[in-house]
């Protein structure tokens, strides 16, 4: 078995994520189909491969990721608030995190 | 007399009383004529894609959404265009239909997850803002697989959608919506979005031409990220010359993106009619191996020998790490989700659960939320990234892609473009696969590949099994080799690739 109950359990709390037991032993079972299969990549010798962060980075131009600095208005501010489930401008609303 | 010359002036009368054409007859360059000749206006075209979708949604559930009052005032200023007699814009009046995973302002995105339910963007996507400047008319937002994850467009929160060419059976995914209104003549082009397979897999399965640009190659400013190192949106068509056209206009450097290129946009349509140079064809063995369906592969081998009479040159080449391409998918997309939905938390958007406690909040909001595929990749991806199995895992699969970037890197020294399958399976029977996640996966296998290089794909048609179940051959380009394919796609659907 390659990933166990508490290994989920473990991981769906890192993700707040609530899983009722049914979900998480669907999951557990499936998941752990699922890692066993990912393991034929040990089949591979990759200890002189470097790992690939960039997609196509040596086809673009080496300024593409650089521009002007410029301040660009973007009055969206009420419109996102008006679509949030609790707003109250300025604000979006949030149970109270900070005990007195 | 036989029966069969009795036969044909029967059936030739049956199409008398068949309805009007349908409008896979349109094309854009026919929408841009009759609007320039005043055959129709852009209004009575736009009330015309209505009344088809008031009359085939229902059964097929494709849109999710229609955008009329957006979609009228367009209408109305190509209609000034028209009366004012200037110059028409490349896609003047041309009705058109977007994934709903790629934002438009003002009308509800949902991402086919009920976590996004009421979801109202408050900006377009650059994709969409450059469709509409260049004339499109935007009729609605398409079904499509939860935050795009999914092979067959079942993992909706709002229904599967139905195959218009068979109704039993799944019209392919994620972008399922978005082939399947082209298929059935309910939007004349549509934007999809590909992360391993979900454009190109869909165009298979319902019949028509769709592509996935190189990375970078058109901005996914306003796309809702599913994994972002494999995200692209680009267009499905009826005809390959559309998807061409759709491309050129979407196609292009974005600020707002910094992964988009600044490479030029060429003239993808005056690529089109260029004679073939005699191109040289990788046909990679890894991708013949078995576990490809027996009527799929004889309409490729039929698809390949096509090619052969067009006059290219076919070579044997090798991509040895093909087989590991799913695994490698499966680590790197998965990861890359479970970071980019951290963002759904009830807060800024979308669904809330409300809880006294914030941290509840978070996980019952995200519980109820979320769809089953989209908590289990949440989950693997999370797995995957966590201390003591990011090496084993993340970092593995990372290695492992730079080798599959390889063999594509090997290959295009052998060869101008590489011929595939794009599905080792015809479209499957609704409810056939969902119980399996993992073999749901594995049928994936000719699509992701090209999605861990960034190498740009389309799906082109190459025949229908029993005269019913489309097939799609995958054409491969080089890094921003996007010209070429279109223009091997273009010539293999005009020596009749559609019919092989």
């Amino acid at each position: 078995m390659k990933i166990s109950r508490e290994d989920v359990l473990r991981v769906a709390e890192l993700a707040y994520l609530d899983l009722s037991d049914t979900e998480l032993e669907t999951y557990r079972a499936q998941i752990d189909e699922i890692l066993e299969y990912i393991g034929k990549l040990n089949e591979l010798d990759t200890s002189k491969v470097e790992p690939m962060a960039q997609v196509l980075a040596e086809d673009q131009a080496a300024d593409a990721t650089l521009r002007e600095d410029l301040l660009v208005p973007c009055d969206v501010a009420e419109d996102v608030l008006r679509h949030a489930p609790d707003p109250e401008p300025p604000y979006f609303r949030v149970p109270k995190v900070i005990e007195r | 007399m036989t029966w069969r010359s009795m036969l044909r002036p029967l059936r030739q009368r049956s199409d008398l009383y068949r309805e009007k054409p349908l409008a896979t007859a349109w094309t854009i360059e026919g929408v841009k004529e009759a609007l320039a000749a005043k055959k129709i206006s852009a209004r009575e075209l736009l009330a015309d894609f209505y009344r088809r979708i008031e009359a085939r949604n229902p059964e097929l559930n494709a849109y999710l959404a229609l955008t009329p009052e957006r979609a009228r005032r367009q209408a109305e200023r190509i209609d000034a265009l028209v009366a004012a007699g200037g110059p028409l814009p490349p896609l003047a009046g041309v009705p058109m239909a977007i994934k709903d995973v790629i934002s438009t302002r003002g009308t509800k995105t949902t991402c086919g997850s009920k976590i996004l339910e009421n979801y109202i963007p408050p900006y377009d996507a650059t994709a969409v803002e450059r469709l509409e400047a260049a004339g499109a008319v935007l009729l609605g937002k398409t079904n499509c697989d939860e935050f795009a994850m999914g092979s067959s467009n079942e993992n909706s929160a709002y229904g599967p959608v139905k195959n218009p060419l068979a109704p039993d059976r799944v019209p392919g995914g994620s972008s399922g919506g978005s082939a399947a209104v082209v298929a059935a003549g309910l939007a004349v082009a549509s934007l999809g979005t590909d992360t391993g397979g979900s454009i190109r897999q869909p165009g298979s399965f319902c019949g028509i031409p769709a592509m996935m640009g190189s990375y970078g190659r058109v901005s996914r400013y306003g796309l809702i990220a599913f994994a972002s190192s494999l995200d692209r949106i680009g267009p499905l068509a009826s005809k390959v010359r559309d998807v061409a056209s759709v491309l050129e206009v979407i196609a292009g450097r974005d600020p707002l993106d910094s992964t988009s290129t600044t490479a030029p946009v060429p003239d993808y349509g005056a690529e089109l009619g260029k004679p073939l140079k005699r191109p040289r064809l990788g046909v990679p063995k890894e991708y013949f191996a078995e576990g490809m369906d027996a009527n799929v592969r004889k309409k490729i081998e039929a698809g390949i020998a096509l090619f052969r009479k067009l006059g290219c040159e076919l070579v044997d080449i090798r991509m040895p790490h093909t087989d590991f391409a799913i695994a490698t998918y499966y680590i790197i997309a998965t990861a890359e989700a479970s970071s980019n939905l951290a963002r759904y938390d009830g807060v800024r958007y979308g669904l809330r659960v409300p809880d006294d406690s914030l941290l509840a909040m978070y996980r019952k909001t995200r519980g109820a939320g979320f769809g089953p595929e989209v908590k289990r990749r949440i989950v693997l991806g999370t797995y995957v990234l966590s201390a003591g199995y990011y090496d084993a895992y993340y970092l593995k699969g990372q290695k492992v892609r730079t080798l599959i970037a390889e063999d594509f890197r090997d290959a295009f020294s052998k060869a101008d473009a590489i011929l595939t399958p794009t599905s080792p399976v015809p479209p499957f029977q609704l409810g056939e696969r969902t119980s399996d996640p993992l073999q749901m996966y594995l049928a994936d296998i000719y699509t992701v590949t090209g999605s861990l290089a960034g190498v740009p794909g389309i799906s082109v048609p190459c025949g229908k099994i029993d005269g019913q179940l489309p097939v799609g051959l995958q054409i491969f380009g080089p890094p921003f080799g996007e010209a070429r394919i279109l223009q091997l796609a273009h010539a293999f659907e005009q020596a009749g690739g559609a019919e092989v």
